[in-house]
């Protein structure tokens, strides 16, 4: 049985790996069609030469760091607000806004933005992806932090206390440092869930802010085409560093 | 301290209420509108949105819906139970094993979903060996339809049962294992008649935790399915793009929301550890 079982998780673990990995050897390919050649970078060659995909990028980039920056913190301090006492109105919300479809969530921020600009002047662009990646992010950092905090003794914060530190002074000197590898965590986790968002952020963006989950959506629908198994590749080993990263943070 | 905490609990009121709350708030209140000539909303209070979401034409896309994301979660719970078996069984590599499983989730779902593109296409890799190999002589029709749907699916929540049927599978009693080994009971009647029920409560989590994001998959089935396999998500999606209906879509959305929310009641109640 124990041979069984082995056996079984060699083909389960070649199931989840095996389709990214076969993509990334064929990103080296240097034949344009699935039939392997040999060795090429002409399709990273190809990727980094093509300044619509280096714009998208950049966008991403800049959109994952700014909703990362405000998720991370206001994620942080809810934690810990609700980690003092819950509120069953806040969880309640966050463990909704986590299950909530993406296609929901998309469509109702659309309807949102649409219905706030008839009194304010303003249209679909970075801001509106920017705000729409805090709310979803925000579960998963309080998530994150939380799961830190549960291991945290309390009675630590009671001393600092008890020997006259302020109740802010007694969270920012005590509590903060031992949560840092835990926000870190969090962080890296927002950043790649923004990074990689491609429902949501197609809906809210408008024309000047087309992220790199979008052109790789439109290059997957428009056909076979070599340079999107480089820029897949690039992605899952960039993304899957920081997740690496982060777990590591994680568990120190 | 009431003070300090509700500082630190206001930004994310904020956040949640804003940005989450208030624009389901303004679907609900759309959802009892009547589509206008050109596709915005006129202030004609009806029912008629969440009447028609009971119209046959859209009752047999939610019970495909429901049938589909049955089936995954069905899949993911066969699959996934030998390979938490397995995990927990690994001793010092237990962590290792158990990345492997978690890693692949967390990096890019849209590339995850394209490489099943890649492999399964007309002119893909599957069909590309299987031509060079002359095994077949025309393309296989492996992508656009159900079963690559389901097979997208399963490939992507996968590690949502694995990680609670582990985490099960570590807490039980291991006395029970040795006492049925004592009794004579081999490693496979162990496995199906101590260990299979034991693990009931990771089961129940794991199910809810594939089935409610499979019941609300999009990108999925907008990828890998064909014309023919529509689900709720796709539906929610072209009611507020091509056929501009936007009650109707609001209406559609909320029916999801409301499902999604007994489950996820289920789920806190039943099973899933506490997150928050």
């Amino acid at each position: 049985m124990k041979r069984g079982l082995a056996l079984y998780a060699v083909a389960a673990y070649a199931f989840l790996h095996v389709p990214l990995l076969v993509l990334a050897v064929f990103s080296f390919n240097s034949s344009r069609f699935t039939v392997w050649e040999g060795w090429s970078l002409e399709w990273y060659r190809a990727a980094l030469h093509d300044g619509q995909l280096g714009e998208a990028a950049w966008n991403s980039i800049l959109i994952a760091v700014a909703s990362t920056l405000v998720s991370t913190i206001v994620g942080t301090l809810c934690a810990y607000g609700l980690w003092k006492r819950d509120s069953k109105w806040l969880s309640g919300s966050l463990y909704l806004s986590l299950v909530t479809p993406e296609i929901v969530m998309g469509i109702s921020l659309l309807v949102f933005f649409q219905w706030m600009f008839r009194f304010l002047h303003v249209q679909l662009g970075m801001h509106t992806v920017i705000l729409a990646h805090v709310a979803f992010s925000l579960s998963y950092v309080v998530i994150v932090v939380m799961a830190r905090l549960r291991t945290f003794d309390a009675s630590l914060e009671e001393a600092a206390m008890d020997l006259g530190a302020t109740e802010w002074q007694a969270f920012r000197r005590v509590t903060l440092p031992v949560l840092a590898p835990g926000i870190a965590a969090a962080a890296l986790l927002a950043f790649t869930t923004s990074f990689d968002d491609y429902v949501i952020t197609s809906l809210v963006a408008g024309v000047d802010s087309e992220t790199l989950p979008m052109v790789v959506y439109a290059m997957a629908r428009r056909g076979a085409n070599p340079v999107l198994n480089s820029i897949s590749t690039l992605i899952v080993a960039a993304l899957g560093a920081l997740i690496l990263f982060s777990e590591r943070l994680r568990e120190s | 301290m009431n003070r300090l905490r509700l500082l630190f609990l206001t930004p994310a009121g904020i956040v949640l209420g804003a940005l989450f709350l208030a624009p389901l708030a303004i679907m609900l209140a759309y959802s009892f509108l009547t589509r206008g000539a050109y596709g915005g909303v006129t202030a004609d209070f009806s029912f008629e949105n969440y009447q028609r979401v009971l119209d046959p034409l859209y009752a047999v896309i939610l019970l495909r819906t429901f049938v589909m994301a049955a089936t995954a979660t069905l899949g993911c719970l066969v699959l996934g139970f030998p390979l938490a078996l397995f995990i927990s069984q690994s001793g010092a590599r237990k962590n290792l094993y158990l990345q492997l499983v978690i890693l692949p989730f967390w990096t890019s779902f849209l590339v995850r979903t394209y490489a099943w593109m890649f492999l399964l296409r007309d002119t893909g890799l599957v069909n590309s060996a299987l031509l060079a190999a002359g095994l077949i002589h025309a393309p296989l029709p492996l992508l656009y339809n159900d079963g690559a749907v389901f097979l997208g699916l399963v490939y992507g929540y996968l590690p949502f049962v694995v990680l609670p049927l582990y985490a099960t599978l570590e807490r039980l009693d291991k006395s029970l294992l040795e006492a049925a080994a004592d009794l004579g009971a081999r490693p496979w009647i162990t496995t199906t008649r101590i260990v299979l029920p034991l693990c009931a409560p990771g089961f129940r989590a794991g199910a809810l935790l594939v089935f409610i994001p499979c019941l609300g998959a999009y990108l999925t089935p907008d990828l890998l399915g064909g014309s023919k396999t529509v689900l709720v998500g796709n539906v929610i999606q072209n009611q507020f793009t091509t056929a501009r209906d936007w009650p109707f879509g609001s209406a559609v959305s909320l029916l999801l929301m409301a499902i999604v929310m007994v489950l996820l009641m289920l789920l806190i109640r039943r099973g899933g550890e506490k997150l928050i």
